[in-house]
């Protein structure tokens, strides 16, 4: 089994008077990517938002990295090496594109290979460089909000919905990016809706129901079980497509 | 390593500066010039608008940039102001030898620390504020109306307790005191001061704000606090410092005011409220730059208005805003907030 690098133990998250997690239970290996899956409301975006400290859980453990992060402010999460890419991008609209990044940068002025890598695995970074983040196409902000997330070396990103809303071949073209991410080593976790991107690119799945997780293991079991499928996401993985 | 695909050409929007607001200036300058009977009088309102609109401005300054990262309804922004008026008037009535010498060295050396100490007294008082009445209302714009306006009411009672109840005379230092004549044109020496100030106080921000991290992270925390978090930035430390910023900046408007009405009380800041949250409307909320438009506008409109039509003066400003605001809803530079 891969070392694990984030852990979550019987995490629950209040909002309001919503009890929207209600004992959550999985983990993330190092170096793998992971997929979290499930319907609409089923918990995901609150798992992600609860690891990132964005809302503080009412009961359970997170760990990470071998260190109990459950209560921690988000920005200490993010100085411990875990981006969170959410799903309305978060991108700073009135910010230009390389002001977005050098934000991002907290080391200093990002480091000139890391940049060309980046420009590589999405060239609209340096070819839109001086505009404005909020006159960026869909596609091209998702490229900037997760070019954001890997400007300097991260141990673990949190991406939300990178496909929401975004044409067949961006799609294509976002799941050649996550596999470059796959192969530096980066450990990711992808809540995601879109099944087919989901096989393409999962190591190992989660599937929440809610706000508990209903199943866990390997994406390739998942992606050739279409019975299993249909139990846990409600449809085939042919009407899916 | 196989690059990612761009969107096609020519999806993007061509990339523009807004020139139409700024360009409002001058075309109401330029509007107002066949209304008025001479030229030097034009002259004269012209220069006064533009002061008005500088001490304005860095009177709201601090309330944009506080509302726009914050999202803070800050009631009470005019105590920092009236503090400031105060701090300094204490300063400058023990230097009065050095106001009234006709000499710019000794007026300075009254003025200055003067300055420094309103700025001073009124950043403490914002980090008190921010610390005791503001933090534990953050999110609650209903509670943050109601503790600031109560923070309003026990300031001005304790002003009245340190300071009196009566109007302090403040007179200008004597070098900025007067007028000088160009083309017939009677210029006051203190607005032109004045005019100058804010420009450098503009200046200042808009080289903080466009040139360094500090102001990147400002710019970046007025449209979407979390995400500055999630980047892992301590948002609530920048706040404190853009609270204490703004608030000696309204100590220092406080001081301008002060001076330009040659006299101060301690309903100095409460009675310039609704005239800055006016300009914080017109300009966009949180936006620096239209608060500086917005500022030099109402500036303009109040001092043209006012020598032609005197009894509009008043409604001018709020007709000002609603004009904008038919034109364009969210002010002249809409912050783009998530």
């Amino acid at each position: 089994m891969p070392e694990t690098l984030l852990s979550l133990a019987g995490v629950h998250t209040n909002i309001g008077q919503y009890h929207i997690l209600q004992g959550v239970d999985f983990e993330v290996p190092r170096a793998g990517l992971t997929m979290l899956l499930g319907r609409n409301g089923a918990g995901k975006t609150t798992t992600l938002r609860t690891i990132m400290g964005l809302w503080k859980a009412s009961a359970g453990t997170i760990r990470y990295d071998g260190a109990e992060i459950t209560r921690r402010p988000t920005p200490e999460l993010a100085q411990l090496g875990v981006a969170y890419v959410p799903e309305n991008m978060g991108i700073f609209a009135g910010l230009t594109v390389r002001e977005n990044l050098l934000l991002a940068a907290r080391s200093g002025p990002p480091d000139a290979a890391r940049l060309e890598w980046i420009f590589k695995l999405f060239p609209a970074m340096q070819r839109f460089w001086n505009t404005l983040a909020g006159n960026l196409s869909g596609g091209q902000k998702q490229m900037l909000a997760i070019a954001r997330a890997i400007v300097e070396p991260r141990k673990l990103l949190l991406v939300d919905e990178p496909t929401k809303g975004l044409a067949p071949a961006i799609i294509a073209n976002m799941i050649e990016a996550f596999r470059e991410l796959k192969r530096t080593q980066t450990s990711l976790l992808v809540v995601e809706q879109n099944f087919h991107f989901a096989r393409s690119l999962g190591d190992t799945v989660a599937v929440m129901d809610s706000g508990r997780i209903v199943h866990a293991g390997r994406m390739a079991d998942l992606a050739a079980d279409e019975q299993l499928q249909t139990k846990l996401l409600g449809l085939s993985l042919e009407s899916h497509q | 390593m196989k690059p990612v695909a761009d969107a096609p050409a020519g999806a993007l929007p061509v990339e523009r500066v807004d020139w139409i607001p700024l360009a409002l200036i001058p075309a109401i300058a330029l509007a107002a010039l066949p209304l008025i009977p001479s030229v030097p009088t034009w002259v004269t309102l012209t220069v006064a608008g533009l002061a008005m609109g500088m001490m304005i401005f860095m009177m709201a300054a601090g309330l944009t940039l506080v509302f726009g990262l914050m999202d803070v309804m800050n009631f009470a922004h005019g105590v920092f102001i009236s503090v400031g008026a105060y701090a300094a008037t204490s300063v400058v009535l023990a230097m009065k030898a050095s106001m009234q010498a006709d000499s710019l060295a000794a007026n300075l050396s009254a003025i200055v620390p003067a300055v420094l100490a309103a700025m001073a007294l009124a950043g403490l008082l914002g980090w008190f504020f921010e610390r005791v009445v503001i933090r534990p209302v953050y999110g609650d714009h209903l509670k943050q109306i109601l503790v600031t306006m109560g923070g309003l009411i026990v300031v001005e009672q304790l002003i009245h307790v340190v300071w009196g109840p009566d109007i302090i005379p403040l007179p200008k230092p004597a070098t900025m005191a007067g007028s000088f004549i160009v083309a017939d044109a009677a210029i006051e020496r203190y607005r032109v001061l004045a005019v100058l100030v804010g420009l450098v106080v503009f200046g200042a921000m808009w080289l903080i704000l466009n040139r360094t991290r500090l102001g990147l992270l400002i710019r970046a925390g007025v449209e979407n606090p979390e995400m500055v978090e999630s980047l892992g930035y301590r948002i609530r430390r920048l706040f404190i410092g853009v609270f204490v910023a703004g608030s000696a900046l309204a100590g220092l408007g406080g001081v301008m005011w002060a001076l330009y009405q040659e006299s101060v009380n301690a309903q100095i800041g409460m009675q310039m409220m609704v005239v800055l949250f006016i300009v914080l409307i017109i300009g966009g909320l949180g936006s620096v730059g239209g608060c500086f438009v917005g500022a030099l506008l109402v500036g303009l409109v109040a001092n043209y208005t006012g020598y032609l039509a005197p009894k509009l003066a008043l409604g001018s400003n709020i007709l000002l805003m609603v004009l904008v605001l038919l034109w364009r809803p969210r002010g002249l530079f809409p912050i783009g907030k998530a």
